[in-house]
């Protein structure tokens, strides 16, 4: 096995606040394996973004150590090691969603026509070829959504970071858009981390689910999923699946008992 | 069709009270010629009527009201007074004519767009400066502030003489002048424009690894837009009143300026009132056009639908 993309131990990380220190992270240990589907739940407050943002290099742990492809986050980051999701689109309404797409290829220089080949391919990959010289406006949330998470992969990083992006839509789109996010993962091998606040959501996209809870922010409990990696959206109604979801309510039920 | 029966009503309205206001104003002076003429009036002698409010004579003479919208030295003229000055002075005279409105307004325009020019100019990068310098921010804009709690009419003689001493004199003292005014609503406005994108937007481009330069041109000068335009307005006719007040102070001969200063000097009313129309519908063209080009511009960009 070759070494984990995201190594993480006795990670901490304290806000100091006008109240007092907050400590958003507290002794985070994980590891996260190369092709790993990884979802981090949790009530608000258990750290989830905290730690993404800090994978990311949006944020700087104040204690532990934490590697990026064996490279420190903000290595990582200027070496564009990933792609990253916002919880809203944030595409520009200045710019066709091919533009938009386009946006990271432009900072990072790659050249016209390469420009093109890859829009094409990554708006083929979500599902919204066809939609490249609309406007953002013209497009369903959903859509919208999908053409950031196009954005994100444009520049073809290995890992993907993903947070809450379905958290603003209904969850009929939000079914479609787990199934296509599982499609693209199968067909790309990325390495994704998402977070999420939904039970069958992590459920049903993940490999692993780590469950955290909050004040200090910190790993409950880490779930393997015996579920298989091709997952029709049926497989929500097996009992192996259930069983996963009632174990990780169980696991966010303790983790609130011992506040 | 209803929003333009209220403007009609409101101008009709306006136009009411200037004429009624004009009775009153002008009725001493238009007795004074009357009595001149041979007509009856009371009382008697214009030493009699000087204490008496203009009310008071304009009831005791109805027969003289008309002669105070006809008076060729108004205290206050009546509208078609300044109507019919207007287009005298626009249409009926050649535009090279010293005496025509549309000469005197170019020259005043050309140092308003000039000065907006400059302005708008300096104010974007000051504001560039301001948002990327913390100690810019600190050390420049106290004082872009400072600069706008000085009343333009004072300080205005003192850049034409400190201009004109060191050979600079025509049309750059006045661009400077309405430089001065527009170029603080641009600051203001740009600085608030280019910190407009929120922090997801900036995060985004961190996650890019995106330099200071992209993200200034590819996000923070875009989302400024919006704001600019909004500051562009309030500019540019900023910009004529800074025009108008640097040719107050020089005795320009030319220039909507110079034609109110001239008309004050001779007492001739209906020439000020006119360059003042002159000057108001100058500023409504221009933020017209501003806000024409702002339209087409933020539609095009997909901010405004």
């Amino acid at each position: 096995m070759s070494a984990p993309v995201i190594q993480a131990s006795a990670l901490d990380l304290t806000f100091q606040t006008g109240d007092g220190p907050v400590h958003a992270l507290k002794d985070v240990n994980l590891d996260v394996q190369k092709g790993d589907f990884v979802s981090f739940i949790g009530p608000s407050g258990c750290g989830k973004t905290t730690f993404l943002r800090c994978i990311a290099a949006l944020e700087t742990p104040t204690n532990g150590t934490l590697t990026v492809n064996g490279m420190t986050p903000d290595e990582a980051r200027k070496a564009r090691s990933y792609g990253y999701v916002f919880q809203a689109a944030g595409l520009y309404p200045w710019r066709t969603i091919a533009k938009n797409i386009k946006l990271p290829l432009e900072i990072m220089g790659f050249d016209r026509a390469e420009q093109d080949r890859r829009v094409e391919q990554v708006l083929k990959l979500v599902d919204l070829d066809g939609f490249g010289g609309k406007y953002p406006w013209q497009l369903s949330g959903g859509m919208q959504q999908r053409a950031s998470i196009a954005r994100a992969l444009a520049f073809d990083a290995d890992l993907l970071l993903m947070d809450e992006p379905f958290g603003a839509l209904d969850e009929i789109v939000r079914d479609h858009l787990n199934e296509q996010l599982l499609e693209l993962w199968a067909r790309t091998e990325k390495t994704i981390c998402f977070v999420t606040h939904s039970i069958p959501e992590a459920v049903y996209l993940s490999t692993r689910i780590v469950v955290m809870s909050p004040r200090p922010g910190r790993i409950t409990d880490v779930i393997e999923s015996p579920l298989p990696r091709a997952r029709p959206l049926e497989i929500r109604d097996t009992p192996e699946f259930i069983e996963i979801a009632h174990r990780v309510r169980e696991g966010l039920r303790a983790g609130h008992a011992d506040v | 069709m209803k929003s333009l029966l209220a403007i009609l009503s409101v101008v009709l309205v306006i136009l009411a009270i200037w004429y009624v206001a004009a009775v009153p104003m002008n009725i001493a002076g238009s007795l004074t010629q009357a009595e001149r003429g041979g007509m009856e009036v009371n009382p008697p002698g214009a030493a009699e009527r000087r204490d008496i409010s203009g009310w008071v004579l304009a009831a005791n003479n109805p027969q003289a009201i008309p002669l105070t919208w006809a008076e060729k030295r108004p205290v206050l003229p009546a509208p078609h007074q300044v109507a019919v000055e207007l287009w005298e002075t626009t249409v009926l005279k050649k535009v090279t004519s010293k005496r025509s409105l549309v000469y005197h307004a170019w020259v005043t325009l050309s140092a308003t767009l000039l000065g907006f020019a400059i302005g708008t100019g300096l104010g974007i990068v000051l504001a560039v400066g301001i948002v990327h310098s913390k100690v810019m921010d600190m050390s420049v804009m106290p004082w872009a502030i400072v600069s706008q709690t000085i009343p333009i009419i004072a300080l205005a003689p003192m850049i034409i003489v400190v201009l004109y001493s060191i050979g600079v004199q025509g049309i750059i003292p006045k661009a400077v002048i309405s430089a001065y005014l527009s170029f603080f609503p641009v600051v203001v406005g740009m600085v608030k424009g280019l910190r407009s994108p929120d922090r997801m937007q900036t995060d985004l481009m961190h996650t890019y690894n995106a330099s200071k330069t992209s993200t200034f041109w590819k996000l923070r000068l875009p989302s400024s837009l919006p704001y600019l335009f909004a500051s562009l307005k309030v500019g540019i006719a900023a910009s004529l009143v800074g025009a108008i007040v640097g040719e107050l102070p020089t005795g320009a001969r030319a220039g909507l300026g110079a034609r109110l200063l001239a008309g004050s000097y001779y007492g001739q009313t209906v020439q000020i009132w006119s360059a003042l129309f002159a000057a108001a519908i100058l500023a409504s063209v221009l933020v017209g056009i501003v806000s024409m080009t702002e339209r087409n511009v933020l539609r095009k960009m997909g901010l405004a639908r």
